[in-house]
């Protein structure tokens, strides 16, 4: 059914749909309000037989769900930015444990300075965790791929955690016309989890085990495979939802016009939407512009990035993080699924902090690009002249 | 297959096995432990060599408490509910530092577990450093015997009245000298529904010094000078202590373990003896010790 909601409402019902078992968090801007309508759901009653939880701390919110997996459950929980990072600890323990938990990140930056508006520095900061991240464009997305995670993160050859990637404020809290799912439709998607390992009073496992320097490295090695058969498993299941509900979101990523394309933007999230916008409108200007939309992060598309940019001459992306003194996060990884082709390559970072991306500034980087005007590299765009207040000089001091 | 062990790499002498064994035994093993990491996780469940015969699990450091809430909250979603007993395991640098907003927070919200704190008073998996739980006095590798300090400055924290004071239905303190007191009380503990905290006293041959055959002999001593006073709290209420017959003066308690060695030549050992002695002259008081 057809409504105009806001995003975190589009979450929130699509977590009810899933059937969690349990749901434990911890308010934070801008996800509050995606647990605010979870908690009001389970006050009504519209959550089954599931437990709300709202615990002390993100730290212990991520904990609880993870006690929840180890014991069968399906489980979620949402946050961002500093919650996130509070929660990492938990996370990476709980993709090591291989246990499918959920989670919605409402993409805001990290302090400090303090800033509630949004980029990806959160999330990018935890992807050497073991967790599959995929980020949404738009909240009907958002909706679609909250059932989807849950499959994917619980199916047998995955079994790892799964975090679905929201960008904060620009989805969550904007009004969009969103087909809700019902329960028949997503029932028929997801049925209920079915552990392959879980916590038993009668059938004893241990779990959380520790490991010598004669097993560790098998555990983490094992992850990688199935990170690796997740990329397979991610597909299929896409694919199975494309044919069941009618909306094609398509694999890993989206490649438009890129075939023939002079220059290519990569990019993530709401902002290749604007993007998309900007390149159908130069197109018609007779520009050769693609876009690749890279939805999965985690495990990374390289096959498929390097297959659709194999022609292209100019790779533009757009990282909405840092990896202070390095190449930017998502440019390090398309350039390393180039390696050997050598394409101009311009890493781009712009819109940290919820500094506006106006379409005036997109349609600068792929000119300049096209003109030639600038030299490949990393560089920083909508960034304001500014004095550096560290190191202090002299005369800050006195 | 046994509840816990054989094969546990306990050293000779160490209280937890006692404490684990006696708890699963009283529930009859229908239990799930979750752990702490610490001396218990590391003897107990290394890959490939796991002690336990009952469900495990081993998450992080500091936060058992949240993962047996995620248990117990699972399992009430589930229906699952009354399939057994979920018991907590966790050494005193868990329970009163690192855990402890995590555990207040679980005793806060009372979740229907049981929490046990083996209290060996330090960190001891890594070699006997200082925890809120460590007395004044002690030599341990962070509060280190000096010419100026002579071990831990300070009183430990005082973990049963927080407990109580949050309102947790099931309270008490328990010993490794005293098995059947603690599996009484492990008992009592599974009627309540709620958060139940039990801190066992539970002393660590290496880290406090002291011979392997005394271990039984040296949390005995604790109880008998009123250094460790075994109480019970029922829904806020202080229902049963162990009364002490002639209560010993600390110094026996002391003399028997190298944590302590230095109170009897050092400076300022006499201030803190007297300290120690004050500290269970206020515990005889405060819980009627004195038969």
């Amino acid at each position: 059914m057809k409504k105009v909601v806001r995003g975190f409402y589009a979450i929130a019902d699509a977590v009810r749909l899933s059937r969690p078992d349990v749901i434990a968090a911890y308010p934070i801007t801008p996800q509050t309000e995606i647990v605010e309508n979870l908690a009001a759901m389970y006050a009504n009653g519209e959550l089954g037989d599931a437990v709300y939880i709202t615990a002390e701390s993100e730290f212990s919110a991520a904990s609880i769900i993870l006690g929840a997996s180890a014991v069968g459950a399906r489980a979620f929980t949402a946050t961002c930015a500093q919650g996130l990072i509070l929660m990492s600890e938990v996370l990476f323990n709980a993709a090591g444990m291989r246990l499918p938990i959920v989670l919605v990140v409402a993409n805001r930056s990290l302090s400090a300075p303090l800033s509630i508006w949004n980029d990806y520095q959160d999330s990018i900061a935890l992807r050497d965790a073991g967790i599959i991240q995929l980020y949404v464009e738009n909240n009907q997305e958002a909706h679609d791929m909250i059932p989807t995670a849950f499959k994917i993160a619980e199916d047998k050859r995955v079994l790892l955690p799964f975090m679905v990637c929201v960008d904060g404020y620009k989805l969550t809290h904007a009004y969009e016309s969103v087909d809700l799912l019902d329960q028949e439709t997503v029932d028929k998607f997801l049925g209920p989890r079915k552990a392959v390992v879980k916590l038993d009073f009668d059938k004893p496992v241990a779990m959380g085990c520790y490991a010598s320097p004669d097993t560790y490295m098998e555990f983490r090695v094992a992850m990688e495979f199935a990170m690796e058969r997740a990329k397979k498993v991610m597909l299929d299941i896409f694919n199975e939802w494309y044919e069941m509900i009618g909306r094609n979101w398509g694999g890993h990523i989206v490649a438009e016009k890129c075939e023939d394309a002079d220059v290519a933007v990569v990019a993530m999230g709401s902002t290749v939407a604007l993007i998309r916008e900007v390149v159908k409108q130069m197109r018609k200007e007779g520009k050769k512009v693609g876009v690749v939309k890279v939805r999965t992060y985690r495990p990374f598309p390289s096959e498929e990035i390097r297959d659709a940019l194999r022609d292209v001459d100019k790779v533009i992306v757009i990282d909405r993080a840092l990896s202070i003194g390095a190449e930017l996060p998502l440019a390090a990884d398309v350039k390393s699924a180039l390696f050997g082709l050598s394409p101009e390559f311009h890493s781009v970072v712009t819109g940290l902090g919820g500094r506006d991306i106006p379409r005036e500034l997109i349609i600068k980087i792929i000119d300049d690009v096209l003109e030639g005007k600038v030299k490949p590299g990393k560089r920083f765009e909508g960034v304001k002249e500014f004095e550096e207040v560290i190191p202090y000089t002299e005369e800050v001091i006195s | 297959m046994s509840l816990f062990g054989p094969g546990h790499g306990a050293c000779p002498g160490c209280g937890i096995p006692i404490v684990v064994r006696t708890a699963l035994e009283a529930l009859d093993g229908r239990v799930i432990a979750v752990n702490s990491t610490g001396c218990l996780e590391i003897i107990s469940s290394q890959y490939g060599r796991n002690a336990w015969g009952v469900s495990y699990i081993h998450s992080l450091f500091e936060n058992a408490a949240a993962v047996a809430a995620g248990i117990e909250a699972a399992l009430r979603a589930m229906k699952r509910e009354k399939d057994g007993h979920i018991v907590v395991f966790a050494g005193d640098g868990a329970t009163y530092d690192i855990g402890f907003g995590v555990l207040s927070g679980v005793m806060d919200r009372n979740h229907n577990i049981i929490y046990i704190c083996y209290n060996n008073e330090a960190y001891q998996n890594t070699g006997n450093q200082q925890s809120m739980a460590t007395p004044p006095g002690a030599a341990t590798t962070t509060t280190p015997v000096g010419k100026l300090q002579p071990g831990k400055v300070g009183r430990r924290k005082d973990m049963i009245s927080i407990a109580v004071a949050h309102g947790c239905p099931y309270v008490a303190s328990a010993s490794i000298a005293y098995p059947a007191d603690l599996k009484r009380k492990i008992k009592r503990a599974a009627e309540f529904e709620g958060t139940k905290y039990i801190d066992v006293f539970s002393p660590c041959v290496t880290g406090w010094g002291i011979d392997g055959k005394l271990t039984v002999e040296v949390a005995r001593l604790a109880v008998e000078t009123g250094l460790y006073p075994l109480v019970e709290f029922e829904n806020g209420q202080l229902v049963r202590v162990r009364k002490i017959k002639q209560r010993k003066p600390v110094e026996e308690y002391l003399k028997l373990q190298r944590r302590f060695r230095h109170l009897f030549y050092h400076p300022k050992g006499k201030e803190i003896i007297e300290l120690l002695q004050r500290i269970a002259d206020e515990n005889a008081k405060k819980y009627g010790l004195d038969a």
